[in-house]
């Protein structure tokens, strides 16, 4: 048997491993312009062209198999990789594709009829390496997406302190499930650990109220009350005053105002403090 | 532990549950309190819950049930201390305890009880002078 008709072979890589490998650089390079170095690219195309050349023949193999481990692995890192400096799912995919490129032009050159058939076989390993890229690639974008999201929830709920006593929450964004749980643990911890009795929730920043963030804000109420708070709502906007009355929400004996500086008016007034103005403006 | 102490502090009586309330205990307390502002003519009760950590819905009832009772029996409860998972367990239980009145600490659930009280005598004194006024 000759080198050409084991097609899993090799050989023809390895023999022509420098000009391969140039191809290759300036094929991926095309996608990622300006975004990486040629070193850095350099780099990551030596060193997957190292881990395929130094594997068993893939013929009858596919990726999964255990001898490939060593590929997998460096092929995730690189989309792990890739994914985290925000490369898109096809310039990722084509960093590897791009070597079945390399490898065509290469035989184009030499004009050898033995290695196409060695290039049929070879493009669909590359295939298989190119979906598992994007594989890893997904999963790494969704973990990032995971960890925003979780960073998200830590940013969006901050309580503050506004006077002895009063303490106020600004919700900006939707309310879900899982944000709403948050919210209302922070604000109840904070009244606890500060001693307030008054606490103002500003919905100035949720873009929407139907019936469930409603009921989430009224959850968030009665509990503040079984601690012994009370609550007063701000920053309702006339479209929101309208969408609550049209869905027959009922806020009961909860206070709203329009603006945080009302309710925090009301919170100093049932805190026994009155605020007034003083005629000479000067200090 | 199968009794929970009750407390007077002049016309307050003071209950400060420091264990896991048991379902037979909670029961004994509701029988205890009622026999006690009978018997100590007291006008206001505090229950104060700092250290229960798990409720569930048949102590929850309870809570409201104990203060139900005491109300009739003409004591205003304040309910102090609630920790904020119980809070959160509560209402997701459906339990607002409308009724009850809260406070953070025994202290505010103190100066509650006693401008409560102020209001009332007011109130007497308003109702004593009303024919001569």
């Amino acid at each position: 048997m000759s080198v050409a008709s084991t097609p899993g072979d090799w050989t023809i890589l390895e023999r022509n491993r420098q000009e391969i490998i140039e191809r290759w650089v300036g094929a991926a390079a095309k996608n990622v312009a300006g975004r990486m170095t040629q070193a850095e690219l350099d780099h990551d195309v030596r060193e997957i062209f190292d881990a395929i050349v130094a594997l068993p023949h893939f013929e009858g193999r596919d990726l999964t198999d255990p001898a490939y481990a060593d590929l997998r692995s460096l092929l995730g890192e690189l989309a792990r990789a890739r994914a985290r400096q925000g490369f898109s799912p096809t310039e990722t995919a084509t960093g590897v594709f791009a070597v079945k490129e390399a490898v065509l032009d290469m035989l184009e050159a030499q004009a050898e009829l033995e290695g196409y058939q060695f290039f049929a076989a070879f493009s669909r390993f590359v295939d298989d390496l190119g979906l598992f890229m994007l594989d890893s690639y997904a999963q790494a974008r969704e973990a990032v997406i995971t960890e925003q999201a979780a960073s998200l929830l830590e940013l969006s709920t901050p309580v503050v302190r506004l006077w002895e006593g009063i303490v106020t929450l600004p919700l900006v964004g939707t309310l879900d499930s899982a944000r709403t749980q948050v919210v209302m643990e922070r604000l109840l911890e904070a009244l606890v650990s500060t001693g307030s009795d008054h606490a103002i929730i500003d919905i100035t920043g949720v873009p929407a109220v139907d019936t469930q963030v409603a009921q989430h804000l009224l959850k968030t109420v009665m509990a503040a009350r079984l601690l012994g708070a009370e609550c007063i709502i701000s920053g309702v906007r006339p479209q929101i005053a309208q969408t609550v009355v049209g869905l027959g929400i009922d806020f009961g004996t909860i206070a709203t105002k329009s603006s945080l500086s009302d309710a925090l008016l009301l919170a100093l007034r049932r805190s026994g403090y009155d605020v007034v103005k003083r005629a000479n403006r000067e200090r | 532990m199968d009794r929970i102490p009750i407390l007077r502090l002049g016309n307050i009586l003071l209950v400060s549950i420091q264990v896991d309330l048991q379902d037979h205990v909670a029961l004994a307390l509701e029988e205890d309190l009622a026999e006690r502002i009978v018997e100590s003519e007291a006008d206001g009760v505090l229950i104060d819950i700092t250290a229960l950590e798990i409720v569930d819905s048949f102590i929850g009832r309870m809570i409201s049930t104990i203060a139900s009772i005491s109300k009739v029996l003409d004591a205003e409860t304040v309910v102090v201390g609630m920790r904020p998972a119980v809070a959160i367990t509560l209402v997701e239980l459906g339990l607002s305890l409308e009724g009850v009145r809260t406070a953070l600490d025994v202290d505010r659930g103190l100066a509650l009880l006693q401008t409560d009280r102020a209001a009332a005598d007011e109130l007497l004194d308003v109702e004593a002078t009303w024919p001569a006024g």
